[in-house]
């Protein structure tokens, strides 16, 4: 899919200042901007009342290829990421086999690229095997053609005190970052959702917030001491933001992310029993949900990562305990944003941009991706309707191959109308466009 | 009342008198030669066991004979869920085999809520994981009312009746289903147990809680001894069974420290030595064997409700 | 489960007109208080003369109505005679056969003397005859519970359409009807003051 000739002409957006410019897209970067732009052959597009966002990244995506391609695919993945407006996302490392050799994280990084409908950067195990017991050939994979920079056991803790350290030491050599799935594995055995009041109610294991808080700080400490860069992965509670707005406050090279159905939902839903509502990290409460939301206003937490997580109907539709956690995200996680951020004055769309895409792509080390746009930069944009009047959302429209949506029938704001990956329009009113 | 009998806390109280108003006239008739009662002829009620429980499975079957429903037995061993069927696969198999009601035991939390959202039939929990087992706590609300009950025996609710439960609440369906229905029913609960094995959140229960079993039994009416389980051991939950034993299990001692007419309970099955001595089990103030008829007796009432009327017309939860 | 007491008198608990849910019209009272009084003396008198004297007899009345009645010809009977007359109530709601077409109803009770039914007169009592299937599910459940020597029936009144080879034996008033109205009993210990009311009936089926 080569289609970088192609020439358009952005009229009227609003970019993430407030200010009103037209946007020449050519060869692949914004050729120009200004107002009154005009260029022959261009195709034209009215932007008037959307918004023109830096194409949005995620670092934190579950595409399930290779090995769980009934779940998704990185055609199916990239197409959703795409039409939520993503022009990158950080594919995750527990697949099958695991993203823990050069070989896999190669192949997963040319499969996005022949995808085409966005970059797709492997993540790569911190661990062989994502078994916590010895350390994956780290430099491997950032040596390979895909040049990991994320290491994740997502899914899974890097529990042990010294392999966390030692992995934290290693990918200095790079410029890594290991993003942990802070999740203390003695005190969550079987658990099932957020430890409280709810799960007390409905028989169901908890899964308490110190269980997330314990590791967090303890690898805050971890990377202070041997001074390297700790991402958290889907921070879920208020204690957690506080921790790391201290760990912050020191100046040690710790960075966040937040999933949007944990700044949007709770674990009442799990009243229900429905395991749409499973997830790990559990929802939480309303009082996690303020922090979080204070958290990401202020910058504590750095950005909005969806944790995209494709499953079959098969995995939800069974008994809670039985059923797999993870939500899909790409597709509404900017809509649930405005939702959860602008719509309560919390964040403005400088604030969105910088949360959803300047600040992921600077964590995953992108090059290319969270350039605000501007004459000269790359054309990945993102063109979104913040006053598209509230849609419920309707899992069985999206592209993702799964379902699983926790929003199924929420009445959501805002429309992505176009994204643009290097000049090249992947989607276009509202629709991909292969 | 619902549809289905998922959760005593779903319960109104109009519902749980009648369903005990009409286990009462049905304990009435359970001493007769014929105990048998034509009403449920030609309902089928299927008995869905994830879990061994020969003793709840027995009692349901015995209410349904009794009302002379066809009873289909299936237990997860040696069927196709051990072969790795859904549970969603195996309720449209019972829906497609014409179960009028399924009667479930499951180990997971929620399952019969699923299995309501699944089948058109009435479903009846009997017992799923650690959320409830309604049908324990009705017939242990109809033992209670039958020693206890005010002015006439057997009657009305439970008010002002003070209600000890002792033990494992946290892993307990049986406590969640009683302090329920208790609360429901106009009694006070208080529950007695080691920290670890109580809720996170149990002070926002509608009861209160001691860790001093001494203190509360002269004030109680009730004592309801909860099963403890062996294997809580070996998970942190307490040091060791001797020391359980020592401060929360219920001895002749601590039996006499009850007001003269306060009963004890056990769901059953008990650990003998552990949470309730031998002696205790067997005294005349024990209702076990009671609670057992009285299973019988209740889980008709439920059956007989749920399936002996018109069927109402809507779509399953 | 919408369980309710089933005291609609409306004889038989047959469906169709005359359920639940009926508001009557216009009532008529066809029987005053005083002759509801006379009723049930003549027949106590008459059980008493067709029992030769009421050796091992039992009355039983069908909750609710029927009950109170049980005890009236009790009383009466006993006191021509000099000595009790047993009575007892009979609830045949698990043995009826209209329990689909309607929620299901809570419970009435079932008061036998200790003795039993075995080798007894029985007399069911009730308050309405219409369709007879009250008495055919009264008579199942004696089966149930004994083995009485016979089986006899007395009722306030019996309003005719009987779907079922069913007679009483005693009958306080025959009072013919139509389908379309409605016969409500109304007795001091249930309702405040005896009478027997015929009514149009308007409300919608139930």
């Amino acid at each position: 899919m080569n289609r970088a000739a192609d020439t358009w002409l952005i009229r009227k957006a609003t970019l993430p200042s407030g200010q009103s410019t037209d946007l020449l897209l050519h060869d692949g970067v914004i050729a120009e901007t200004g107002t009154r732009l005009a260029a022959a052959g261009a195709q034209v597009l009215d932007a008037d009342g959307l918004i023109a966002l830096p194409g949005l990244v995620d670092l934190h995506t579950h595409l399930r290829e290779p090995g769980r391609e009934d779940a998704e695919t990185i055609g199916t993945g990239t197409r959703a990421a795409a039409l939520g407006g993503y022009t990158a996302v950080h594919a995750m490392a527990n697949t099958e086999p695991v993203a823990d050799t050069a070989g896999v994280v190669e192949q997963v990084w040319r499969l996005g690229r022949e995808a085409g409908h966005c970059d797709v950067q492997p993540v790569g195990a911190v661990t062989l095997g994502l078994g916590g017991t010895r350390l994956a050939e780290l430099g491997a994979m950032a040596d390979s053609a895909a040049r990991v920079r994320v290491f994740s056991d997502d899914g899974h803790c890097v529990s042990d005190p010294l392999l966390m350290r030692r992995a934290l030491e290693y990918v200095k050599a790079f410029d890594g970052v290991i993003a942990q799935h802070a999740q203390e594995p003695r005190l969550t055995e079987g658990a099932q959702m957020n430890e409280g009041a709810v799960s007390g109610r409905l028989g169901l294991a908890g899964w308490p917030a110190v269980a997330e808080e314990a590791i967090i700080a303890r690898d805050c400490l971890l990377a202070a001491h041997v001074g390297s860069a700790l991402h958290v992965c889907h921070v879920s509670t208020a204690g957690s933001v506080e921790i790391i707005r201290w760990a912050k406050s020191k100046g040690w090279r710790v960075t966040a992310e937040v999933t949007p159905h944990h700044l949007l939902l709770t674990d009442e839903l799990a009243e229900s029993y429905d395991p749409i509502y499973k997830v790990n990290p559990p929802l939480r409460t309303a009082t996690d949900i303020e922090g979080l939301r204070a958290g990401l206003a202020d910058g504590t937490i750095d950005c909005v990562a969806t944790d995209h997580a494709p499953h079959p109907s098969e995995a939800k539709d069974t008994e809670w305990a039985d059923a797999a956690f993870g939500m899909t995200g790409l597709e509404v996680a900017l809509r649930a944003v405005q939702q959860a951020m602008v719509e309560t004055g919390l964040l403005d769309w400088a604030g969105v941009a910088d949360r959803m895409s300047v600040r992921p792509a600077a964590i995953g080390r992108l090059g290319g991706h969270g350039i605000l746009p501007a004459a000269g930069g790359p054309a990945n944009l993102t063109l979104y309707d913040p006053a598209a009047a509230p849609e419920p959302v309707d899992p069985a429209a999206h592209a993702s191959k799964s379902r699983n949506s926790p929003f199924r029938g929420v009445a959501l704001p805002g429309h992505v109308v176009a994204t643009f990956l290097r000049g090249t329009a992947t989607v276009l009113d509202g629709k991909a466009t292969s | 009342m619902n549809r289905h009998l998922i959760a005593a806390a779903d319960l109104s109280r109009d519902d749980a008198l009648l369903i005990l108003d009409t286990a009462e006239e049905l304990a009435r008739m359970s001493d007769r030669p014929i105990k048998k009662l034509p009403t449920l002829r030609g309902r089928t009620v299927v008995n869905l066991f994830f879990e061994d429980s020969t003793r709840t499975r027995i009692s349901f079957e015995a209410a349904a004979k009794r009302l002379s429903a066809d009873v289909i037995n299936f237990s997860a061993k040696g069927s196709s869920v051990a072969k790795g069927e859904s549970l969603k696969d195996t309720a449209l198999t019972l829906e497609a085999m014409g179960a009028d009601a399924v009667v479930i035991r499951h180990d997971a939390s929620g399952a019969p809520h699923r299995l309501a959202g699944w089948i058109r039939g009435h479903v009846i929990n009997a017992g799923d994981g650690m959320h409830e087992h309604p049908t324990q706590a009705l017939l242990d609300a109809f033992t209670i009312r039958r020693r206890l009950g005010g002015g006439r025996s057997g009657a009305g609710g439970l008010d002002g009746v003070r209600v000890t439960i002792v033990g494992d609440v946290l892993h307990s369906r049986v406590a969640r289903s009683n302090i329920a229905l208790l609360n429901i029913l106009g009694a006070g609960v208080t529950l007695v147990a080691p920290p670890t094995l109580l809720p996170i959140a149990v002070d926002g229960w509608s009861c209160e809680v001691s860790y001093d079993l001494d203190a509360v039994l002269p004030k109680s009416d009730v004592i309801m001894m909860l099963r403890v389980q062996r294997e809580r051991m070996t998970a942190a939950y307490f040091p060791s069974v001797r020391e359980y034993s020592r401060r929360y299990g219920l001895d002749a001692g601590r039996m006499a420290m009850l007001p003269e007419h306060a009963i004890v309970m056990h769901p059953g099955p008990m650990n003998r030595g552990v949470e309730i001595a031998a002696e205790v089990a067997d005294s005349p103030r024990s209702t076990i064997v009671e609670q057992v008829a009285n299973g019988v007796s209740v889980r008709m009432a439920v059956l007989y409700l749920l399936l002996g009327g018109a069927e109402l017309t809507g779509e399953p939860r | 489960m919408h369980a309710r007491t089933d005291d609609g008198n409306t004889g038989d608990g047959n469906t169709g007109a005359g359920q639940d849910g009926e508001s009557p019209g216009s009532c008529k009272r066809v029987l005053e208080p005083a002759e509801v009084r006379r009723v049930l003396t003549r027949i106590a008198h008459e059980i008493l003369e067709r029992t030769h004297g009421a050796d091992d007899i039992l009355l039983l009345g069908i909750p609710t109505r029927g009950v109170p009645l049980a005890q009236r010809l009790a009383g009466r009977a006993a006191e021509f005679e000099g000595r009790p007359v047993p009575w007892g109530s009979l609830d045949v709601t698990m043995y009826r056969d209209d329990l689909r077409l309607r929620p299901a109803r809570a419970l009435g009770r079932t008061e036998l003397p200790v003795d039993g039914i075995d080798g007894k007169t029985i007399v069911i009592v009730d308050d309405v005859l219409y369709s007879g299937r009250t008495v055919r599910a009264a008579l199942d459940a004696l089966t149930d519970l004994g083995r009485p020597r016979s089986v006899q029936l007395a009722v306030l009144v019996d309003r005719g359409h009987r779907e079922l080879p069913i007679r009483a034996d005693y009958v306080g008033k025959n009072l013919p009807t139509s389908q379309r109205e409605t016969v409500r009993v109304h007795l001091a210990e249930t309702d405040g003051e005896d009478a027997v009311l015929l009514g149009e009936w308007k409300g919608a089926l139930a």
